[in-house]
């Protein structure tokens, strides 16, 4: 890992971290005990921590075709354990924990 | 034994998004040992303490997830038998030609009413332990990682979790063991076809045929504690525990595999018989059903699935 590092800003809450290159976002945001993006299985697989990335360069890794289209990737949509920035970036959240049959039955 | 002509899980068939990391993960940290490949890229791996030739079976996809789980039977004849008996409680079989999988007789394969692909076979090449059957040492030298000894069963999430029930009981003769209920309406159930408590779970959640997670064996809760050393050491994305569960009453921890299938490794469950009688958690108590110390839901282990 060199010793670049990038500052990302989630817009929907406004938090703002920094993240080193080689390092994915979501990874960046835990290690620093920071919120804002949820998370999931950090391996790009249940799409829970997917977020659209306004501005800045990055690069992506394999994610699930079940929650990433090749289009919505093609447009700046990722999940955030598997993109790794070259710039600042901005991101959205645009995904989010599921709802649990079993969590919202206790609730009754 | 139970009456079941199912002998148990046999494998199970996981995506996995690139290969590579996938076996650093299953091979160098929960010891799974690399048994063959194939043709189609596939890796076929075990634990240590089974006899038969694999129990895992790993693919490289697009997306992670679990293509099928397979059960053996007891011999042919039972295999011809639960074929019938699938097709007259109206599934629709197929027959898999023996070596498709390498090393495995031919497989009898269906979809459950949660949508997901079970398969049958009754043969599968012998290979053993690696410590011979003639006054044999208790385990091996130089095995890695957690050390896990088998592929135990997997948790599967779905809708249609009455149907399944049916299914399994009536056709498979698995026994219900444990089941979380609200009023009616069952929210989870556990189904054994041997002396184990759970030979495979279900869960309700809108969605079908997602899977939850695969879980191994391990001997003991100091071998968990080590499994949890093994996770942090190496970065493994963790779910949660080392804890208890209420329900089986296992001790266990939750992670997640490098394209995020989840993973669980465990030990210390009870010993089913086919004269036992199920247990029934009620909703109103599903903290300490499902995290006997916590006694909190945790929303990542109850939502997130591949």
């Amino acid at each position: 890992m060199n010793s670049a590092a990038f500052e990302i800003v989630i817009e929907d809450t406004g938090e703002r971290f920094t993240c080193a290159a080689g390092e994915n976002i979501l990874k960046a945001m835990e290690r620093l005990q920071r919120k804002g993006i949820p998370v999931g299985c950090r391996g790009g697989g249940c799409g829970v921590c997917k977020v659209k990335v306004n501005s800045g360069a990055y690069t992506a890794r394999k994610m699930s075709r079940e929650h990433v289209s090749v289009d919505e990737e093609a447009g700046g949509v990722g999940l955030a354990c598997r993109l790794f920035p070259i710039s600042d970036l901005n991101v959205e959240v645009v995904g989010g924990l599921r709802k649990s049959v079993l969590a919202e039955r206790l609730r009754h | 034994m139970a009456q079941s002509s199912v002998i148990r899980p046999g494998h199970i068939s996981l995506r996995v998004l690139d290969m590579e990391p996938a076996l650093v993960h299953y091979r160098e940290r929960m010891g799974l040992q690399e048994v063959d490949r194939d043709a189609h890229g596939r890796v076929y791996l075990k634990g240590w303490d089974e006899q038969d030739w694999f129990s895992v079976v790993l693919r490289e996809a697009d997306r992670p997830g679990m293509d099928y789980v397979g059960f053996k039977v007891i011999n042919e004849a039972a295999l011809n038998t639960l074929e019938r008996d699938l097709r007259a409680f109206g599934c629709t079989t197929e027959r898999i030609p023996a070596d498709e999988l390498k090393h495995c007789g031919e497989r009898v394969r269906f979809t459950i009413p949660t949508g997901h692909v079970i398969e049958l076979y009754a043969r599968k090449d012998y290979m053993g332990n690696g410590l011979g059957r003639v006054n044999p040492d208790p385990w091996p030298e130089g095995l890695k990682g957690m050390q896990a000894q088998r592929f135990d069963h997997c948790l599967l999430y779905g809708d249609d979790l009455d149907g399944n029930l049916k299914l399994f009981t009536e056709v498979l003769k698995f026994d219900l063991t444990e089941q979380v209920v609200d009023g009616d309406l069952k929210l989870a159930t556990f189904l054994s076809c041997s002396n184990k408590v759970h030979d495979i779970a279900f869960i309700r959640h809108p969605e079908k045929g997602k899977f939850h997670h695969a879980s191994f064996l391990l001997g003991t809760w100091e071998e968990v504690l080590r499994a949890a050393d093994l996770i942090s050491m190496h970065d493994i994305s963790l779910d949660l525990g080392p804890t208890r569960h209420g329900i089986t009453r296992g001790r266990t921890i939750y992670f997640f595999d490098p394209s995020g299938n989840r993973n669980e490794v465990f030990c210390g469950d009870y010993t089913w018989y086919p004269d036992h009688q199920p247990i029934t958690w009620t909703a109103d108590q599903l903290g300490r059903a499902i995290f006997y110390h916590d006694r909190k839901l945790n929303q990542n282990f109850l939502s997130v699935v591949t």
